[in-house]
């Protein structure tokens, strides 16, 4: 809610967004705020190109013969869809465009350890991007986002090449920013911020850096074996020139399973900042939370071949792989009872991002409970490869990680900005997306555990009925996405005016003006009680 | 990694802080390339177990003399990067430029007998896969492979020993413009944390590629 | 299930109830805590809803015993599910003595299956009620996936290597079976349905039609076509009695077991792992043979093994056994049971296996 106090124009003070104009100032900038909305911006772009495709895939399954699209189309465009969905918006979004901008300000520093390295990175993501857009417009490529050998390297005769170069090239985006956070989480906390007095949303980045270091690498020579056997045919991964294709899939797989843990540790890093601060209390179970965290992003690196259980591996790999894919969800059924029980005894109010932290809760918990279907050995036997995969991932990624996103970008949207959004439409937004992402994906879940396989352009008939709900609930969803594009646009000239603090909220960002000046703070600030410390007087010096 | 030579940058607090985050900057990068190399050489050990014989047969083409000529020169270029950096402790302007420039001809020969040479033989020999390949003997895939991963491991440790060497000169010549003193030294410091690492991928590769042979 | 609205597909194997069960029981799971965390966030986001700007809120920072409480419950029933899907996994992997095999072979975009009575079929797999059949297959191209799910199996399909799954199915009639890994354009259509018969109808069916010749027999033809006789039959080359399943030596001091990969690598990369005491002058016949007809010499050689034909309880290999892999120490394989002899070396018989990793 806006405070009473009548704040000055934005114009008439010197910040972020104002203290140079041109474009240059922009391209060449080293400030971490406005890399950050330049990666906001480009991963609003890949968004949408990659809805794009979903929506025609959706068009396409309302009937059982293909109601649009041929089937290489189609192909080109899942393939597509997981491509950019993956690589250039879930991997980057809540790390690269909220972690680039409040990691400074939640830890009282002036700007990253690295700002040139940081706007390098913000280069390469771009470079790969094209790249990637390149290998669209040349005409698709239509291997799926998982690049399967040999298909992708001996008999695919699309453009694998230059989307596999894509990826790679975005792949050291991600590289050079978790280093960034690593080195600033270390090394630049303000004077007083113990590693316990953080907020839970820098141990989330913290985790996920680690993860996207440790495991980016691979997924790098994993493409370039790809793309040489591609090139000059020597024997890596297709067994009738010596090859190996299980090969491929572990070391695909060693790092495309972290991967989902990069896209889902930032969204519960938000979820600890909305759920306190929209219920005024401190966050229930702080370490365990914390170190929650740091354990899914150990254990994340133990579970991929749970992806490869009928891919012919022995039984026992199976087993094992088994046991440690129902570890990995232990962490995060205890951040969701904490997350539950801050709301205890709290003073909560139901603005658009709690409604997405709500939603997220729910979903989160749904999906990830699908989770436990897939790493059940005997039940993957039956749905890995269907729909149910779809469902389970989407419930995750969508359900969960995008509505986190879309939280935090609420939530923050003030403090980046200096404007509000109108709530209203904004709660209205988060309650379609809500109904239409059920609607969308619970019946995929049905599908799946009735046969029918994933990557289908046409199908059995006996499907059709949950799959035109399904494509009826994507088309409310799609809605849902593009109302929020018109009102933060609309917000961002007309919007009222934001104070440092319009929700009230403990953390240090909020002790800045809206929008910060570019140093952050007047002064560096000393930090004397954890973090989400509602209930005391601020002290913050 | 150049800023700590300039002033103060304006994000850190004091030098010391500018100097930690340097380094520990550089040893966050260098784990990140163990899991490069370190993803290949999971690889090459692979298929070297799956096909042993073609392996041990590819080991053998290569030149161990001239394998261990350049591991050689790569331990020197290692002993006078670490004095490099000793100089730029006592703040010796002039040894320091010496030994990295010492270490930018050590390295560059390097890169020089490996592709001047034994690339340029390979490919002459005809087997270069991709390029030049003209081994027609029996298991002539497996051998092929050998090659693939040989000039793939050898070539990205290459291309990492040329960006050193880039390094190195941009470091040779803010030393001769007196940008070094004994409070900082930092960037050839993290400089030479690098350079180290790309040495020690190499004491990797020249065993698993050159004398795992079966020759002894 | 419900008249129009299924949940789940048919239950046409043995083991499609007990999937199912499990399957419920984790939907259960599911829907109870989704509900229960949804309900509490609901309650307790409306009874402490903020109610004026001064509404205060009491701090409650943590509780010991309730992160205690639930740690150890979603522990307790991830190992219960664990334990439940890991042993019916163990026991729906392994195919009873008795299955009868069948040959499968995926190419983009069809499905080539193999009787070894002689009927091949396309995209169609004809079999008998209430006995346990074994399918091996393996891919001409890509990876494919054999999926028949009401039957809730699958299992990739492999170029290079063969893989298997089996089943009993309980109920006659027709079954959707599909391709569940993409391979391509045509994926989506590549797919068929599994005809269950009883048992009488089968061996009409099997005995009906055109005049189909076993794959033994088609595989005792190619044996003298592709002229392998004049080797093997001649002391040149290893003798294919008993061979099927037993432990062959090699000549770098390592025994492999003579499985359809170690044969099948035998046919196409002859050079790369060679009985001991044999030389290295048998001739590749890459490109002269299809994946059927390598099935239908595996048939042939099988035949000639005491043993029988059927190596129970054999998973597929791993770790994958490639063309020309020299792999040292063979397959682990699970449960499997060897035929005891050895293949006849001039120099004897070795003892042991040696493992190699």
């Amino acid at each position: 809610m806006a405070t009473a106090v009548v704040e000055p124009e934005i114009g008439s003070r010197v910040h972020y967004l104002n203290a140079s104009y041109g474009i240059k100032s922009w391209l060449l900038t080293t400030d971490h705020k406005r890399i950050a909305v330049l990666y906001l911006a480009s991963i609003t772009f890949f968004f949408f190109v990659g809805g794009s495709a979903a929506v025609l895939m959706r068009l396409n399954l309302i009937s059982p013969q293909g109601a649009l699209l041929e089937p290489e189309t189609y192909n080109k465009l899942f393939s597509m869809h997981g491509i950019i969905m993956v690589f250039l918006f879930m991997i980057p979004s809540i790390p690269a465009v909220l972690g680039n901008f409040l990691v400074p300000l939640m830890i009282g520093a002036r700007d990253l350890a690295f700002p040139r390295l940081n706007l390098l990175s913000w280069y390469v993501f771009v470079v790969g991007g094209c790249f990637t857009l390149y290998a669209v417009i040349a005409g698709g490529v239509d291997t799926g986002w998982t690049f399967y050998t040999p298909l992708s390297t001996t008999y695919a005769n699309t453009n694998v090449i230059s989307a596999a170069l894509g990826v790679f090239i975005a792949g050291f985006s991600s590289i050079l920013t978790g280093l960034n956070f690593i080195v600033t989480i270390h090394k630049m906390r303000a004077p007083g911020l113990t590693w316990f007095r953080l907020p839970l949303f820098i141990w989330a980045i913290y985790s996920t850096s680690v993860i996207q270091i440790l495991g980016t690498p691979v997924l790098a020579i994993t493409i370039v074996l790809v793309a040489l056997e591609r090139l000059i045919h020597v024997g890596v991964f297709d067994p009738a020139v010596g090859g190996d294709p299980i090969l491929f899939q572990h070391l695909f797989w060693f790092y495309s399973h972290p991967a989902v843990y990069i896209m889902i540790l930032p969204s519960m890093g938000v979820m600890s900042e909305l759920v306190t601060a929209f219920s005024k209390k401190r966050i229930f179970g702080y370490s365990f939370i914390a170190f929650s965290s740091v354990a899914i992003a150990a254990i994340s690196f133990l579970v991929w071949g749970h992806h490869m259980f009928v891919a012919g591996q022995s039984v026992y790999a199976g087993i094992v792989f088994s046991a440690l894919s129902f570890a990995v969800a232990i962490p995060s059924a205890i951040k969701v009872f904490n997350w539950t029980a801050t709301l205890y005894k709290g003073s909560v109010s139901y603005q658009a991002p709690m409604l997405y932290a709500i939603g997220f809760i729910g979903l989160f918990t749904m999906g990830g409970l699908t989770g436990l279907f897939l790493a059940t050995l005997a039940v993957d036997a039956h749905v890995h490869g269907t729909y149910f995969v779809v469902g389970h991932f989407h419930y995750i990624m969508v359900g969960g990680a995008v509505m986190g996103y879309l939280g935090g970008i609420h939530y923050w949207w003030p403090k980046i900005t200096g404007r509000l959004y109108p709530d209203g439409w904004a709660r209205l937004s988060a309650a379609i997306i809500f109904i239409g992402f059920n609607l969308t994906f619970f019946p995929q879940y049905m599908l799946g555990y009735l046969g029918m396989p994933r990557r289908y352009a046409v199908y059995a008939p006996e499907f059709q009925v949950l799959n035109v709900m399904s494509s009826a609930g994507a088309s409310i969803l799609g809605v849902g996405y593009l109302i929020p594009l018109v009102y933060m646009v609309w917000s961002m000239r007309y919007g009222p005016v934001a104070g440092p603090n319009p929700w009230g909220a403990k953390g240090l960002e909020w002790q800045t003006p809206s929008p910060p000046p570019t140093e952050n703070f007047e002064e560096t600030p000393i930090v004397t009680e954890g973090a989400y410390a509602y209930g005391e007087e601020a002290k913050v010096a | 990694m150049h800023s700590s030579t300039a002033a103060l940058a304006e994000q850190f607090d004091d030098l010391e802080q500018q100097h930690e985050a340097s380094s520990f900057g550089m040893w966050i990068f260098l784990a990140t390339e163990v899991m490069f190399f370190g993803g290949l050489f999971t690889a090459y050990i692979l298929f070297r177990n799956f096909y042993l014989p073609a392996f041990e047969a590819g080991s053998r083409i290569l030149d161990v003399k001239i394998g261990a000529a350049n591991t050689a020169i790569l331990l020197c270029s290692s002993l006078t990067m670490a004095l490099a950096v000793r100089a730029a402790q006592l703040g010796k302007k002039a040894a320091l430029i010496s030994f990295l420039l010492l270490t930018l001809l050590l390295g560059l020969t390097f890169v020089g007998i490996k592709l001047g040479l034994e690339w340029r033989h390979d490919y002459l020999e005809g087997f270069a896969p991709g390029v030049n390949w003209t081994f027609t003997g029996p298991d002539s895939r497996h051998l092929e492979l050998f090659f693939c991963f040989y000039f793939f491991l050898t070539g990205v440790h290459a291309l990492h020993m040329v960006i050193g060497a880039g390094i190195l000169t941009v470091l040779i010549i803010m030393a001769a413009r007196g940008r070094f003193s004994p409070q900082r030294y930092n960037a050839v410091e993290v400089s030479g944390l690098y350079w180290h690492f790309v040495d020690i991928v190499w004491i990797f590769l020249y065993p698993l590629l050159y004398l795992i042979g079966g020759r002894y | 299930m419900w008249q129009g609205f299924p949940i789940r597909p048919d239950q046409a194997s043995t083991i499609a109830r007990g999937v199912d069960h499990l399957y419920y029981f984790l939907t259960a799971v599911d829907l109870f805590f989704t509900a229960f965390i949804f309900l509490a966030v609901f309650y307790f986001a409306v009874r402490y809803r903020r109610r004026s700007e001064q509404d205060q809120a009491t701090q409650v920072e943590g509780s010991l015993p309730l992160e205690v409480l639930w740690t150890i419950i979603p522990l307790g029933i991830c190992a219960f599910t664990f334990l439940w899907g890991s042993s019916l996994f163990i026991r729906n992997s392994r195919p009873p003595e008795a299955a009868s095999e069948i040959f499968v072979v995926g190419k983009q975009w069809m499905w080539k299956l193999q009787h070894p009575e002689g009927p091949m079929e396309i995209n169609e797999l004809h079999v008998p009620v209430g006995r346990p059949i074994k399918l091996t297959t393996t891919s001409e191209d890509v990876i494919h996936n054999f999926y028949v799910p009401a039957f809730r199996v699958q299992k990739d399909v492999v170029p290079g290597m063969y893989t298997s799954i089996w089943f009993q199915a309980t109920e006659t009639g027709r079954f959707h079976f599909f391709c569940n890994q993409y391979c391509g354009t045509n994926h989506a259509v590549m797919g068929g349905y599994v005809i269950v018969m009883s048992p009488d109808e089968y061996e009409q069916w099997l005995s009906g039609g055109v005049r189909a010749e076993s794959m033994v027999s088609a595989g005792a033809q190619l044996y003298e076509q592709l002229a392998c006789i004049t080797c093997h039959g001649t002391g040149k080359g290893p003798p294919f009695t008993n061979l099927f399943g037993s432990k062959v030596k090699l000549t770098d001091g390592t025994t492999v077991t003579a499985d359809e990969t170690y044969i099948r690598e035998c046919i196409l990369y002859p050079s790369v792992r060679i009985p001991a005491g044999y030389q290295p002058i048998m001739p590749t016949y890459k490109g002269q043979v299809t994946e059927e007809q390598i099935l239908q010499l595996l048939a042939y050689i099988k035949s000639l093994s005491s043993g029988g034909a059927n190596q129970p309880g054999k998973p597929n290999s791993y770790p994958p056994s490639l063309e020309g892999g020299a792999h040292g120490g063979g397959n682990r394989n699970v449960g499997g049971q060897q035929s005891p002899a050895t293949v006849p070396a001039p120099r004897g018989t070795g003892a042991g296996e040696q493992g190699k990793p």
